[in-house]
């Protein structure tokens, strides 16, 4: 089995907070958690390659970081990928899971990471890859070890993996047919039952946690703030130039509204699965209010309008997908020195 | 922050600066009005939506 394994600047040993800014580098061999990997999985496991990048150049650079090794990983033709584990490293976590998800998607071939549960990496990757569970304890490097070549070793040999709890991974929301016993309504009164009577019970359905999202302090001076615009209705101009989906959107665009004082019906569609269209169609304004704004810039009420609008379709989307269109909206109104977003939302 | 007619969703996902829409399929309008008593009800919207945007977690 030949193995590449991703580690940061910490894990392979080179140093701390002040390596955190170096490339990525490739050793030969196995380094630190590397040489347990290939204990555990026996004699024809390698580590044929370590990848170590420091965590800001990593995500200050990721997808440079990322294409790069992928093209390392893909020279040496490996059959399984693994990286970390990160415990609650978040910058590792990111990096980890974003190389993950790019090698599966580009080789197709197997990758295990591991990670603590409020792993910003989890959050973000749980769905497209297998995260074990490390918890927050590195000194648990050896039993976390053990779950992740584990399930490395069943996913190189195509065999089935257990359950999320029985295998040690996040929940990745599959669904799984399988035969039982009893009808759901049957399993659903037993499951009340036990509900009333106190008693410990398992429900079939986990829905989709979402941790808290720490409120930013309040705009000091809206006379002085730059404003962006954001929508989720699907508002783009004709001919919809960025092809954004209705539905499951992959992407976003920017458009420009620097010369409008208000937006016209006649310039923009809708490219959005889930509403009636036709009153935005008539006048855009209903969904993205630059009229108003525009008053409010000329009145000095606030500072200004930023010149572009952002806009994708909000409809049937994985989360996955949403929460990268997001990032990205941020990045993009972090770059630009926006002070305050308006998002509106059908 | 976020003006929104599915505010239950807004609020799962964990937005906290949220203004209620008027309506999905026009958030900021109001096809029923005219353009003038329409367009007092976007800038209303708009204003709750500075508000939220000055507002400081107040909470412990």
């Amino acid at each position: 089995m030949r193995i590449v394994h991703y580690l940061n600047q910490f894990f392979a040993g080179v140093g701390g907070e002040e390596s955190a800014g170096m490339p990525l580098d490739s050793l030969k061999g196995a380094v630190g958690p590397g040489r347990l990997f290939e204990q555990l999985l026996g004699d024809d496991a390698k580590v044929l390659l370590t990848l170590v990048c420091g965590d800001n150049y990593a995500v200050e650079n990721q997808e440079e970081m990322v294409a790069a090794a992928v093209q390392r990983i893909r020279e040496v033709k490996a059959d399984l990928v693994i990286a970390g584990p990160c415990f609650q490293a978040g910058r590792y976590g990111m990096a980890a899971g974003a190389l993950c998800a790019a090698v599966q998607s580009q080789l197709s071939i197997p990758v295990v990471t591991a990670m603590s549960e409020e792993n910003p990496g989890t959050d973000l990757y749980r769905e497209m890859i297998y995260i074990v569970d490390s918890g927050t304890n590195a000194a648990k490097m050896r039993d976390v070890a053990v779950m992740m070549m584990n399930l490395a070793q069943k996913l190189v040999d195509k065999i089935p993996l257990g359950l999320p709890k029985e295998d040690g991974y996040f929940r990745r929301g599959f669904i799984r047919d399988r035969f039982v016993e009893q009808t759901a309504g049957q399993r659903l009164v037993d499951m009340v039952m036990a509900k009333v009577k106190g008693e410990p019970f398992e429900s079939e359905m986990v829905p989709t946690t979402f941790s808290p999202v720490r409120m930013p302090p309040g705009v000091k001076d809206l006379s002085q703030a730059k404003f962006l615009l954001i929508t989720d209705g699907g508002l783009v101009p004709k001919g919809n130039p960025d092809k954004i989906q209705g539905s499951a959107a992959t992407r976003w665009g920017s458009y420009n509204i620097e010369a409008c004082d208000n937006l016209k019906g006649e310039d923009y569609e809708i490219s959005h699965g889930g509403y009636d269209p036709q009153f935005v169609r008539q006048d855009p304004d209903r969904l993205v209010p630059l009229d108003v704004m525009r008053e409010l810039e000329r009145a000095g009420a606030i500072g200004e309008v930023y010149e572009e609008f952002l806009s994708t379709s909000g409809l049937a989307n994985p989360l996955s997908n949403t929460r990268r269109m997001g990032r990205e909206m941020a990045e993009k109104a972090k770059q630009l020195g926006i002070d305050a977003v308006i998002l509106t939302s059908t | 922050m976020q003006i929104t007619s599915a505010l239950p969703i807004a609020k799962m996902v964990g937005a906290n600066r949220l203004v209620l829409g008027n309506g999905i399929v026009h958030v900021v309008g109001d096809a029923n009005l005219s353009v003038e008593q329409e367009k007092e009800v976007r800038r209303q919207l708009v204003q709750k939506a500075l508000k939220a945007l000055q507002a400081d977690n107040t909470a412990a």
